[in-house]
């Protein structure tokens, strides 16, 4: 009469043998790995780049133990330390500066487990050692900067619709346009209107001239926020790769914070100095002269760089001789974006440079109409040539644009690079969380530790008090806890140790529902009923308390999980998950188990739940 | 082996008014000692930097105070950590230095004395982070007090919700309370772990209030005053409870032992909250919910009952 039916029995196999697949990533333990990743954004990590490494390890005559490609780059396994450290040596020799070539840990998964999307959880910052950082992007000097280029727009545009007007200026966020007279300013309150639609206008007449004051539209300040952050994500994603970290994190958090996680790195000085670095790219004449003189160029590269120059090279490998005097440094970038030409079609780089920046910009070009300038962006210290565009008229307003023998990938890089030299707004590190990483080693084994023995001593109560009852009740929450490393390491869940914590608290209340079944079934036999009967009365009764008593719980963890951050939240998933997992294990997985012990037998006198006290007063 | 050998039902609403004179000095005590003490609120509260740094051998405090003080750090609090070769630094917020340099500063200073010192963890919390990380843990604890009463609301008739929520809170009170007279660390796990056990221990009144319910309805108890009710349903769900809790205890207490320091206050903040769930459930949540004045009228209503078999939580 205690039967389930065969889809019944064959859907408890199946999430036990899935929950035994999931988990077993995890117990294949880690081995040494290069992992090498591209560090511009026009190179691909593809196959070609796999044949390449591939190629450098056996020409080097190191054996590794697989090579995978994954969205990051390649990533070569090898069997000890030494051999990823001479690997790592040799890749970082032959593929140059193009790559970054960091020393990772793999999983030893079997390709087969991988194959199936079966890998080991992801582990936290405090189990593996690394550093974690947020940083706050100062939004007001993000739009201050934003209004500093407003101003030098509304400039340019009167003085090119010859409006007269007596000064512009700004005080915080909002700008100030004076006029001498009411005829212009409506003149000029319609053209700035028209050519800057973010700016929000209104006229006024204060210390007897009348004035036109500019604020920018809350849409426009949302806009210039979201993409102050942006760009400094894209910034420090660049700055990052320079450090060769393995896995790094750099992700969004609220309004106006990232996240950066670096794990395994231990030089926090290092990385908070790279991090905090400001604008790197610089805009120089190129001389042509020496510059189109083989011979001189030649000399260059040997060694005899032509004094007041220096020899830098194009993207591609163009030497081109650079005037050592900086016309402009990058922080006067305000914006880049790829577009085209209007004129020709053509992809070109639209740059949009600061008050300084349009002015100093504005002379130069009107200096040397027909020659080249170049744009350097420098990294690690080494100067690379992003472009070195003929001027072809002098540039007013600081508007630039770059066009010409681009195509439009080229375009997008470009501007990339420009913008990803500087950030668009200061930031400060507002939380810093690092650990070393032979306490995050001690952390996995002392939260594996208290786990197994609390389990130990859960089961050996629950088998002392209720026999095989008990053994069952410990095959359910054994089973539970397989499940829910299996769902966290299916969902690929960053493991912590408060979520090391969140485990055994939730193998110590998942026993709840067990105990509640067993001492039903008691009361029932106390009661006088048939064991069968008492059975199927003890599970059915007990359903609906599990339930109950799993909700308050769940309450906690999902507003734990809402309100959480961090480690915080980690807990929060795993209580959670633990609830759902551990109702299905206490009531499917159990009663499967005593279904199948018990339930075919049709003449059932006692089942071994341990004593069943019986009340004197029930004997009479 | 079955340890609830109960012939009769103990009478525990006899002492309901022992019992809460209990629970209103200890109450007042962990009020009180939140007023005097407050907490020791962690460096996740208060923003602030703390380092954890191991010694090759044990550590003299002294040196590494008298090297702090050297670097014009006297108001850092330096103390061992776990082991003798641990020692923890925590730093308040300083103006104008932040986290970038003040580490390595730190880590400088110990080195010129002992070559072989070792950083195991920094943490850097800046001032803003702090409040919010304290707003948020305040909200939490509102959303799960409000969801669990809203819980209650919709489970039970409003006088059990009431009294179990005040049993609960009281209990949270009383491990902050523990938190304060100690001066245990205040952190963000502990918060964690306050809330889970807030969580866990009203279960337990759900299931007390499930078994008075039950009882009103019965038609063989129709003599039974309400105290004897409370004690009935207390009486036939101790086994339960105990089983349950104390199983859960193993575990925690596990954690407590052998989960090393950076787990200590989360697993001591379960133990007694676990402990205090308990009691709470049992003889503050029946005796407040005796006075509010539940009574057979307000649960047995005859259209609410259910058919036997049907009944929806029973122990």
């Amino acid at each position: 009469m205690n039967r389930y039916p065969l889809w019944k029995n064959a859907l408890i196999g199946l999430a036990l043998a899935l929950g035994l697949l999931y988990t077993l990533p995890n117990f294949f333990g880690e081995l040494p790995a290069v992992q090498v990743s591209p560090l511009r954004a026009t190179l691909k990590a593809d196959s070609a780049l796999m044949g390449r490494v591939e190629d450098i390890l056996r020409r080097g005559n190191i054996a590794p133990d697989g090579v995978f490609l994954d969205a990051t780059g390649v990533k070569a396994r090898f069997a000890d330390t030494d051999t990823q450290i001479r690997a790592k040596d040799l890749l970082q020799a032959q593929l140059g500066e193009d790559y970054i070539v960091a020393l990772n840990l793999l999983s030893n998964n079997p390709r087969w487990l991988t194959a199936i999307g079966a890998l080991p959880m992801y582990l936290g910052l405090d189990l593996r050692g690394g550093v974690h950082f947020l940083l706050q992007v100062d939004m007001r000097a993000a739009i201050a900067k934003k209004m500093e280029a407003s101003a030098n727009d509304i400039r340019s545009t009167l003085r090119d619709k010859r409006i007269p007007y007596a000064g512009v200026t700004r005080e915080g966020q909002t700008l100030t346009v004076r006029f001498r007279d009411a005829a212009s300013r409506e003149k000029a309150a319609a053209e700035i209107a028209r050519a800057m639609p973010d700016l929000e206008l209104k006229a006024l007449e204060e210390a007897g001239e009348p004035r036109l004051l500019a604020t920018l539209k809350p849409e426009a300040q949302r806009r210039t926020q979201e993409f102050a952050l942006q760009q400094n994500i894209t910034t420090l994603r660049n700055r990052v790769n320079e450090l060769g970290v393995a896995e790094p994190i750099i992700q969004q958090q609220g309004a106006d914070r990232v996240v950066v996680q670096l794990p395994g790195v231990q030089d926090t000085a290092k990385a908070k100095d790279i991090l905090g670095r400001t604008a790197t790219l610089e805009v120089r004449m190129v001389d042509d002269e020496n510059t189109n003189n083989p011979a001189v160029l030649q000399a260059a590269i040997a060694g005899q760089v032509p004094f007041g120059t220096e020899l830098y090279y194009e993207r591609g490998g163009v030497p081109i001789l650079v005037k050592r005097q900086v016309v402009l440094t990058g922080d006067r970038i305000n914006d880049a974006q790829p577009g085209f030409d209007s004129q020709t079609g053509e992809p070109a780089v639209h740059i949009n440079l600061d008050g300084t920046g349009a002015r100093i910009f504005h002379q130069v070009t009107r200096e040397n109409v027909g020659r080249r300038m170049a744009i350097l962006l420098f990294e690690k210290g080494k100067g690379e040539v992003v472009t070195a565009p003929v001027i072809r008229t002098e540039i007013p307003g600081g508007r630039v644009q770059i066009s010409g023998r681009m195509t439009t990938q080229e375009a997008r890089d470009v501007a990339l690079l420009l913008r990803a030299g500087a950030l668009a707004a200061p930031m400060e590190i507002v939380e810093e969380r690092t650990v070393g990483p032979s306490l995050g080693k001690e952390n996995i084994r002392v939260g594996f530790r208290s786990t197994w023995y609390g389990f130990a001593a859960i089961a050996v109560f629950m088998i002392a008090y209720y026999a095989l009852f008990g053994v069952f009740s410990i095959a359910a929450l054994a089973a539970n806890v397989l499940f829910l490393v299996a769902l966290l390491s299916m969902l690929q869940a960053t493991l912590t140790l408060p979520g090391m914590a969140g485990i055994a608290l939730t193998i110590g209340m998942a026993i709840d529902a067990n105990v509640l079944i067993n001492e039903r079934i008691r009361e029932e036999l106390r009661g006088g009923v048939t064991p069968q009967a008492a059975i199927h009365a003890g599970y059915e009764r007990a359903w609906g308390t599990i339930l109950d008593s799993n909700v308050t719980t769940l309450i906690a963890g999902l507003a734990l999980f809402a309100f959480g951050s961090g480690p915080v939240k980690g807990f929060a998933v795993v209580l959670c998950l633990g609830i759902l997992t551990s109702i299905f294990s206490a009531v499917m997985v159990s009663r499967a188990i005593v279904n199948l012990y018990y339930g075919g037998r049709r003449r059932l006198d006692r089942i071994s739940i341990g004593q069943v006290w019986r009340p004197a007063a029930q004997k009479r | 082996m079955e340890w609830f050998r109960i012939q009769r039902d103990i009478p525990f609403m006899r002492y309901a008014l022992a019992f809460n004179v209990i629970s209103i000095v200890t109450f007042l005590a962990a009020v009180g000692s939140l007023a005097v003490r407050g907490l020791n609120w962690g460096v996740d509260f208060t923003g602030g930097t703390v380092m954890e740094v191991a010694y090759p051998r044990p550590a003299d405090l002294d040196q590494v105070r008298h090297a702090m003080a050297r670097l014009g750090f006297g108001e850092a609090l330096v103390q061992h950590f776990g082991t003798s070769r641990d020692v923890l630094i925590r730093l308040p917020v300083k103006q104008g230095l932040t986290s970038a340099k003040l580490s390595e500063l730190v880590m400088d200073e110990l080195k010129k004395e002992e070559a072989g010192v070792q950083m195991r963890r920094v943490e850097f919390v800046g001032p803003q982070v702090g409040r919010e990380l304290f707003e948020s843990g305040a909200l939490a604890l509102l959303f799960v007090s409000i969801g669990i009463v809203l819980y209650l609301w919709f489970r039970f008739e409003w006088k059990f919700g009431v009294a179990a929520i005040i049993a609960n809170l009281h209990d949270v009170v009383i491990i902050v309370g523990f938190f304060s007279f100690f001066q245990w660390e205040f952190s963000l796990p502990v918060l964690a772990a306050v809330l889970a056990i807030l969580g866990y221990s009203v279960n337990e009144s759900v299931v007390v209030f499930d078994r008075v319910r039950e009882t009103f309805r019965n038609r063989k108890m129709r003599n039974l005053t309400v105290p004897q009710v409370m004690d009935h349903a207390i009486t036939a769900t101790m086994s339960r409870t105990i089983i349950t809790h104390g199983s859960t205890q193993l575990m925690v207490c596990s954690m407590l032992i052998f989960g090393g320091e950076a787990l200590h206050y989360f697993a001591l903040a379960l133990t007694i909250g676990i402990l205090f769930g308990i009691y709470s459930s049992i003889f503050v949540a029946c005796p407040l919910a005796m006075y509010l004045g539940a009574s057979r009228e307000d649960l047995a209503r005859p259209e609410l009952e259910k058919k036997p078999g049907e009944s929806g939580a029973v122990v």
